[in-house]
């Protein structure tokens, strides 16, 4: 069973301190819902646990990997603000490429992910021609099929739809039954079993 | 090695997809480099002497014109965030990035480079000393424009820094390089020059990818 352990956090953007001597810890299974006001470090603390900022203080460990080793790396997904799609390459191309970034995934079952999060025949559209919330879909489809244990989201919920945000909320509670574990920021309320919450 | 040949591929796809951002700096290379027979003088004797030279600087301004685009779109719609947060190593995931914009910007470069000089009447052996020199040194260009790419990559309006950053590391290339081109006109040896362009091609492979990817993640931040 995977943990994610983060002990005395730290984080300063430019001279003001955003957050110190958090702790917490995530266990396989859980859902760790992130909430907090507009610059409470809510982003900050997704990218530090991503890899892609650094911690000012304290450490953050999967299974006794450290933040940054490839071990750590290769079992993370971070979804971001922006979409990490590039405007000229299709769908597809674009789900080819930021899977190879993790583990490399066989076009039939990339198609098949872009089906289930409802873009069925947008496979070989450009993303330039895609509106927000289906571009939102399409990193979506990419996460879905990673095969990282670490779920790390970053407002999932925004430009969907309803029922986007349904096949979203079904995917982080399938993603948990199999002993996956997900921590995500969002200002709504969210209805996933399993959830705890901390304030930043 | 995969993932650098996926990334290469990508980047090119998005190249031809968007040609402009590929064609721009070319058609300032050839632009700029017609320019100087009606400026200067139209003469053989003038313009053969001072053709190594005008090529060279063109081509290194134009390379510095592509430069901005390196690492910009990727940084804007967070795909750089995703290659900082991959497990695959930045600087080859870099490195790729950099051999693509050498395909699109250095080869075209050399491969316009010969019509161009026949344009200002260097002569066969110029012409073949010019394309060498291209050759070995137009990689370089590519990496050590990668590390001021990826200084200035959250940076706005930030052309005239990256010029400022960039042009000091690349007047020794220019120095060497259109000086060989010179003496081989004049049937001296070029072998210095030569040797000093290729140190400096191994001395950016090994150290500008790495640079780099330190740089990119300080603009991360």
């Amino acid at each position: 069973m995977s943990s994610l352990v983060v002990n005395n956090l730290e984080c300063q953007r430019g001279y003001s301190q955003i957050f110190h001597n958090l702790s917490f810890q995530v266990n396989a299974k859980e859902v760790l819902r992130i909430t907090g006001t507009n610059g409470s470090g809510k982003t900050s603390l997704l990218k530090i646990l991503a890899g892609i900022n650094l911690q000012e203080q304290g450490d953050v460990k999967l299974d006794e990997h450290p933040v940054k080793s490839d071990k750590y790396q290769q079992e993370v997904f971070y979804l971001g603000h922006q979409a990490a799609l590039s405007a000229e390459l299709t769908s597809l191309e674009n789900l080819e490429f930021l899977n190879a970034l993790n583990y490399p995934i066989k076009q039939p079952l990339l198609i098949q992910a872009l089906d289930d999060v409802g873009l069925k025949g947008y496979a070989d559209e450009t993303c330039a021609n895609l509106s927000a919330g289906q571009k939102r879909r399409v990193i979506l489809a990419s996460l879905f099929v990673s095969k990282a244990k670490v779920w790390l989201l970053d407002e999932p919920f925004t430009a969907l739809d309803p029922k986007g945000v349904e096949i979203v909320e079904n995917a982080i509670f399938q993603h948990c039954a199999n002993g996956g574990l997900c921590l995500f920021t969002t200002h709504q309320d969210s209805a996933l079993p399993n959830q705890r919450v901390i304030s930043l | 090695m995969n993932i650098y040949l996926q990334t290469l591929s990508r980047d090119l796809h998005i190249a031809i997809r968007n040609p402009s951002s590929v064609l721009n700096p070319l058609l300032f290379f050839i632009i700029s480099v017609s320019l100087f027979p009606l400026a200067i003088s139209p003469e053989a004797a003038t313009l053969s002497q001072i053709a190594a030279g005008i090529i060279w600087v063109a081509s290194m301004l134009a390379v510095l014109l592509s430069l901005n685009t390196l690492f910009h779109n990727d940084f804007e719609n967070g795909v750089l965030e995703q290659m900082v947060a991959s497990h695959h190593s930045l600087p080859l995931l870099i490195l790729s990035k950099i051999t693509a914009h050498w395909l699109l910007t250095g080869i075209p470069i050399i491969l316009l480079s010969p019509f161009l000089g026949v344009l200002l009447f260097l002569d066969n052996e110029g012409v073949k000393i010019l394309m060498i020199t291209l050759l070995l040194a137009t990689p370089s260009l590519s990496l050590i424009g990668s590390i001021g790419a990826s200084l200035i990559v959250g940076v706005k309006n930030s052309g005239m820094l990256l010029s400022l950053l960039i042009l000091p590391l690349y007047i020794p290339i220019l120095i060497f390089a259109s000086s060989a081109v010179s003496q081989a006109q004049f049937g001296l040896d070029i072998s210095a020059q030569l040797y000093f362009l290729a140190v400096f091609l191994v001395l950016s492979l090994m150290s500008a990818p790495f640079v780099s990817a330190i740089a990119l993640k300080i603009s991360l931040e």
